[in-house]
């Protein structure tokens, strides 16, 4: 909106408060946050006793020595990163090729090929087939299932494709005149112009590994093969569950609230780093996502 | 070209753009045995599942587990849950984001607005075991915040997480905490491209900004909003129950249990599969539906389809 320069009173009074509002949700979205972050670095005493607030009582980072030495926190986290890479690499080399191949006129019987992913997004075979299939292939307990087994989906395969469409015909001429193949134009010409779609589809299967959560514990029942999410959902119901567990804690200088809160916060800073790169990409992604069949 | 065949027609085709079938190959490859191959699964639904036999060579007994299913207390209870939280989620959170968006537009400093967008959209990427994670420590009754502050008020703790008559606010708040600033980007897309002719003519016509928003803004982004509700419509059935199996516990279950975690306990963890799968398959049937209504519906209503 531009020129808005004459207001009136009550112009001025609907702005200010239009802040105040914005101002309170945007507080209390990072409330929480902060919240979990003052417990992790509290006493477990002060924590137990709901004495945490807003900042740090009785500072201390026990909590993070707990966790930092148990040598599961760091098989987990390696875990994750090879889910998080393997699948993400693993992604699009799946995607790319496909979402290209269904991009170009002269497949024979693109709308075939077309409505064969369309339709996986509209029906879903449900957990229980998922799950027999898997097992079958003899991909529980294995990393190569976890990364295999959620590498595609067919939204991101019809947005890309839909981004391809859009390169014009014009900027693969040069190429074509110079002999190169299919797999060349894809290489040399339209993975180098769709850098922002390829980027945004990568952004989002990095974030959707980092957090995945319910497949990795029904597929993966070896603790030196769980990811992160698999490793604190197992911490937080242990520690809760186990009464004799949390009174050792509640002894130390760490109690479990503040235990699940610096494994909390180890797992989200990765995310917070990622954060402000994916910013640039993720409103345009769901732009993309406005897409036809 | 004529004076060739069909079968010559397609030879030469195949030998010219071989290549882009190579490409193809491995996408659809993965579509039919990942998601494909569970749909021909399916047929468990219909038989007396072993795991010894497997499915095809396990035996028919036909409707035998969807009678069993419709006279499953449980199930009508884990069906009525999904509706009711859906309606809940659906009329409280689904004009949160649009209002949001509202907002935003009319906020004119930008460092404030990018701060404030960047802060709103941030729980979106956050997993649901940490979401979980934070709302089972804010909500615990000894240590959690929420008791320390209802103590203020000298009310007596509320272990919040085992009553079920606080299952349904918590979980539907927490979704709407999560995800109403990420779905505001819809709309603030919408609210963008309002031509600014309307708004000048409006300032000329000595509108205030209230009145902007009224009669030029929402009218401008109401095809946006139809659609989005007509998606929400056609997604009911899908509840997020990743997060429902993280907060809830048996004694919430007569408020929390929807369709999907029910599935997930009767398979995966009681191992009754072919009962479970029979669940699946009503749920996947109806959403197929919903979502063909929806999709057609939306259709009829901006020209272009959503997918």
């Amino acid at each position: 909106m531009t020129n808005m320069n004459l207001y009136s009173r009550g112009d001025k009074l609907f702005v200010i408060a239009n802040m105040v509002l914005i101002g309170m949700f945007a507080i209390s979205t990072l409330y929480p946050f902060i919240y979990i972050a003052a417990l992790s670095l509290s006493s477990g005493f002060e924590a137990r006793a709901g004495k945490v607030l807003l900042t740090p009582v009785s500072f201390t980072i026990e909590a993070y020595q707990y966790v930092l030495s148990d040598p599961q926190f760091w098989i987990s986290y390696k875990n994750t990163f090879i889910y998080t890479i393997g699948g993400t690499l693993m992604s699009l080399l799946l995607i790319i090729p496909g979402a290209y191949a269904l991009s170009r006129p002269q497949l024979f019987g693109r709308r075939f090929w077309n409505l064969t992913v369309a339709f996986t997004m509209w029906f879903n075979a449900g957990l229980i087939p998922f799950f027999l299939n898997m097992r079958d292939l003899g991909l529980l307990d294995s990393y190569f299932g976890i990364i295999i087994g959620f590498a595609v989906n067919g939204f991101n395969i019809i947005l890309l494709r839909n981004f391809f469409e859009s390169v014009p015909q014009s900027f693969e001429e040069a190429a074509r005149m110079d002999g190169a193949n299919e797999f060349q134009v894809l290489w040399k010409v339209y993975i180098p112009l769709s850098k922002p779609a390829i980027a945004t589809i990568a952004l989002f299967c990095i974030v959707s590994r980092w957090n995945g959560f319910f497949w990795a514990m029904v597929l993966l029942q070896d603790e030196d093969k769980i990811p992160l999410q698999v490793f604190l959902r197992h911490t937080i119901s242990n520690l809760s569950d186990d009464q004799e567990f949390g009174a050792t804690l509640f002894n130390a200088a760490y109690s479990f609230e503040t235990v699940s809160a610096a494994i909390i916060v180890c797992s989200i800073i990765p995310v917070l780093i990622v954060y402000p790169l994916m910013q640039k990409y993720f409103e345009k992604g769901i732009l993309l996502g406005g897409v036809k069949e | 070209m004529s004076s060739l065949t069909r079968t010559q027609r397609i030879w030469k085709h195949l030998r010219r753009e071989w290549q882009l079938y190579v490409m193809l190959l491995p996408t659809i490859v993965w579509l039919v045995v990942f998601l494909y191959k569970p749909m021909y699964g399916l047929q468990v639904a219909f038989k007396d599942y072993s795991i010894f036999r497997g499915v095809a060579a396990s035996p028919w007994i036909g409707f035998e587990h969807f009678e069993t299913l419709f006279g499953n207390d449980q199930f009508i209870r884990a069906l009525r849950n999904t509706v009711i939280i859906s309606f809940y989620s659906l009329l409280i959170g689904f004009p949160v984001p649009i209002l949001l968006a509202l907002m935003f537009n009319e906020v004119l400093n930008q460092t404030f607005k990018k701060s404030a967008q960047t802060i709103v959209y941030l729980p979106h990427f956050i997993s649901s075991v940490i979401i979980a994670g934070i709302v089972i420590t804010a909500f615990s009754p000894s240590a959690g915040v929420v008791n320390t502050v209802i103590g203020w008020f000298g009310l007596e703790p509320i272990y919040f997480l085992t009553k079920p008559e606080w299952f349904r606010p918590i979980f539907i708040g927490t979704g709407i905490w999560q995800e109403a600033g990420f779905q505001s980007i819809v709309y603030l897309a919408a609210i963008a491209g309002v031509s600014p002719t309307l708004y000048e003519s409006a300032v000329i016509d000595g509108a205030s900004r209230w009145q902007m928003m009224w009669k030029v803004t929402i009218p401008s982004i109401m095809t946006t909003i139809i659609i989005m509700l007509i998606i929400r419509i056609g997604n009911v059935l899908e509840v997020s129950f990743e997060m429902i199996i993280l907060l809830y516990q048996p004694a919430t279950y007569e408020t929390a249990d929807v369709v999907n975690t029910f599935i997930y306990r009767q398979g995966i963890q009681a191992g009754q599969y072919d009962f479970a799968a029979a669940a699946g398959l009503f749920n996947a049937v109806v959403a197929f539906v919903l979502v063909m209504t929806a999709n057609s519906l939306s259709k009829r209503y901006s020209r272009t389809s959503l997918w």
